[in-house]
């Protein structure tokens, strides 16, 4: 007998991946502004410091970069911390010690010290939050050796993630779309784990492989059913791991539909999907039957008034033509 | 709070001993730069060795320790071992890092010396975070961090200081101000130059040393060590020093004068300390000596054994950029 699925939000996955991820193990802990007592930017930690008390949710002063170091340090130390960073634009304060100290320090050392060190945080826009609260730079973190980097686009890998982060030895980025917090999806009892190694087809199809990651994969998967309606059948990889990439499955995925619509809303100009594009353009070039093709954020800071952020970011019409063009071409 | 320092003829002996190590390791480092043995960047301690030897003089094998990218002194006397500190700076396999830090990254885990950093400031926020790992983990151990005046231009010093500060977490603050981030001069980067104030204004107990003088580095390391193992918090010491040679080798020095350089000779913590153990009967000639021969040999086998290193294979040069497991961090 299958246990029915339950339903809950994408943010209700992410506090009981946290809940859990604190009972299992007495080393880890959270820390960052406003996660105790105001229960979370996005109210993902609320009633946890009730629950764990204030050593193992720490609020913290607005300091990104102090908070981010003394999680490295902790983290070489011996602990578990999972860091919460706000939104990822406030992450380019703590940049430094991301990049010089956790992703540097076990290869500098010569293997003597590990990082094993979560960072969660919220990114892209959709919500009107403008140009300092919106951007997506998880690619800038997929360029950095020695980080892994996710970007859960279901409830399910929101909910299962972080205990496949916490158990990697590796600095484990963990961005969660501001627009994904409040979307429902079922959870299968039955799953309990999921990896942190392999992107998986959401939908399969035969003609144009749309890979893609985060809030661009509920779009995409919208798109892929009005892309099926007028006769299209696509199909929809969900990347999951932005560093390393899943190439394998990216290549099985291309190779079997000939065509890749990639979607990303990073800006275009060295995205993510810059360097998918490149890679298809090297591995699968004779795979090919038509050019790669790329949605991504136009190259503005992300704007304010709704009309002018919807047409920054990448929208489900938009995914529908490129991939239209790619298999009807006029 | 008066720490006790055993000031017998051993122990006196003992710090002129570390000092003079450190400053005979450097002369040979520049040999070996000069013979292209050694490359890129290479900062040299000479003039400021009473800081670390007397630090490490109140720090157990539990403690912690963060070095800066000036760190050839803070490791020796933490004691990390000379030959394989060689052997990274010649880019062996047999080097502490395996050649892949270099000078500026010394990495020693059994002996909890979590690294020369050479972002300034950055070893702050680490020394933060590992002393709460500590005070969880390792009640009773303390993380000392050394840090140039430099570094209290940066964000990442005020974080920290706050943050060691309302989290009452075992930091020793070791800051060496030897008056110059590199080529800038002190009171033309701060507009307080009596640093010890900036600790004071985090409400964080400070002491501003001589760091020129080892004896009194020592007592100041001590009474500010058990400050912390008694209550927990943290505690900050300026120690006033300077460097008797350029930043690194590339370093014409137009920013200070020969006069002042020589000025500051004047006070070199290895001569005086010699001067006035041999006035003192507390060191004869013939003990000099034999601590003379003891470093020359000690150098002369870190060199051979560097000179003997292998190199690492290409094809390991991805090794460790993604870690297979969590090296277990432990106390010597």
């Amino acid at each position: 007998m299958t246990a029915a699925p339950l339903r809950m939000t994408y943010r209700e996955a992410c506090r009981q991946a946290i809940r859990d991820a604190l009972l299992a193990d007495p080393r880890s802990f959270v820390m960052g502004e406003d996660v105790g007592k105001y229960g979370g930017c996005y109210a993902v930690t609320k009633g946890l410091l009730e629950e764990f008390g204030p050593e193992r949710i720490l609020d913290t002063p607005l300091a990104e970069l102090g908070i981010t170091g003394a999680g490295i340090g902790a983290a070489l130390a011996g602990l578990r911390p999972i860091v919460e960073i706000m939104t990822c634009n406030f992450s380019l304060l703590a940049l430094d010690q991301i990049l010089n100290n956790a992703a540097t320090i076990p290869h500098m050392s010569g293997g003597q010290f590990a990082v094993p060190l979560v960072i969660r945080m919220a990114t892209g826009g959709g919500r009107q939050l403008a140009a300092q609260h919106s951007h997506s730079l998880e690619g800038w973190y997929a360029h950095i050796p020695g980080l892994k980097v996710l970007a859960p686009g279901t409830v399910e890998d929101a909910r299962h993630m972080l205990a496949a982060a916490l158990a990697d030895p590796n600095p484990v980025l963990i961005f969660e779309h501001i627009v994904l917090y409040n979307a429902e999806g079922d959870l299968d009892p039955a799953v309990t784990a999921v990896d942190i190694e392999h992107a998986r087809i959401r939908r399969p199809g035969r003609d144009v492989s749309i890979i893609t990651y985060g809030n661009s994969l509920p779009k995409s998967l919208a798109a892929a059913e009005a892309l099926a309606a007028e006769g299209i059948p696509a199909e929809v990889l969900d990347l999951r791991v932005l560093r390393p990439l899943d190439m394998p499955a990216i290549l099985e995925s291309v190779r079997r539909t000939r065509r890749a619509v990639l979607v990303d809303e990073g800006w275009r100009s060295g995205s993510l999907s810059a360097e998918i594009a490149a890679r298809l353009a090297d591995e699968a070039f004779f795979d090919l039957d038509a050019p790669v093709r790329r949605v991504c954020s136009a190259e503005v800071p992300v704007p304010y008034a709704a009309h002018l952020e919807e047409a920054a970011l990448p929208q489900v019409a938009d995914i529908v033509a490129a991939a239209r063009e790619l298999v009807k071409p006029r | 709070m008066t720490a006790k320092i055993p000031l017998e003829r051993g122990h006196l002996q003992e710090i002129y001993r570390q000092m003079l190590r450190i400053r005979r390791f450097e002369a040979k480092c520049v040999e070996l730069y000069q013979a292209q043995k050694i490359r890129g960047f290479l900062h040299l301690y000479d003039g400021e060795e009473a800081v670390a030897v007397g630090v490490m003089q109140a720090l157990e094998p539990r403690d912690a320790v963060l070095a800066t990218y000036r760190e050839h002194g803070q490791a020796l006397a933490r004691g990390v071992p000379m030959g394989p500190l060689l052997a990274e700076m010649l880019g062996k396999a047999e080097g502490v890092c395996r050649g892949r830090g270099g000078s500026m990254h010394i990495f020693d885990r059994e002996r909890r010396f979590f690294g020369g950093n050479a972002i300034v400031g950055g070893g702050l926020p680490l020394a933060v975070g590992i002393a709460m790992a500590d005070k969880r983990l390792r009640p009773g151990a303390v993380t000392a961090c050394f840090f140039g005046e430099g570094a209290v231009a940066e964000g990442a010093f005020h974080e920290s200081m706050n943050l060691a500060a309302i989290w009452q977490l075992p930091v020793l603050f070791v800051c060496e101000n030897n008056l110059y981030a590199m080529g800038v001069p002190l009171e033309d980067a701060e507009s307080q130059t009596d640093i010890y104030r900036k600790a004071d204004a985090y409400r964080i107990p400070t002491m501003q040393v001589n760091g020129m003088e080892p004896v009194k580095m020592e007592f100041a390391a001590r009474t500010a060590v058990e400050h912390i193992r008694a209550h927990g918090g943290p505690y900050f010491l300026e120690c006033r020093t300077y460097r008797f040679r350029a930043h690194s080798m590339f370093d014409t020095q137009a920013y200070r004068t020969r006069d002042e350089i020589e000025g500051w000779k004047q006070r070199d913590p290895i001569e005086r300390l010699r001067a006035w153990m041999q006035d003192n009967h507390q060191l004869t000639a013939d003990e000099a000596a034999r601590i003379d021969a003891d470093i020359a040999a000690e150098i002369a086998a870190a060199v051979a054994f560097a000179e003997a290193g292998t190199l690492e294979p290409v094809a390991d040069l991805e090794r460790f950029v993604i870690m297979e497991s969590v090296v277990q961090e432990s106390p010597r």
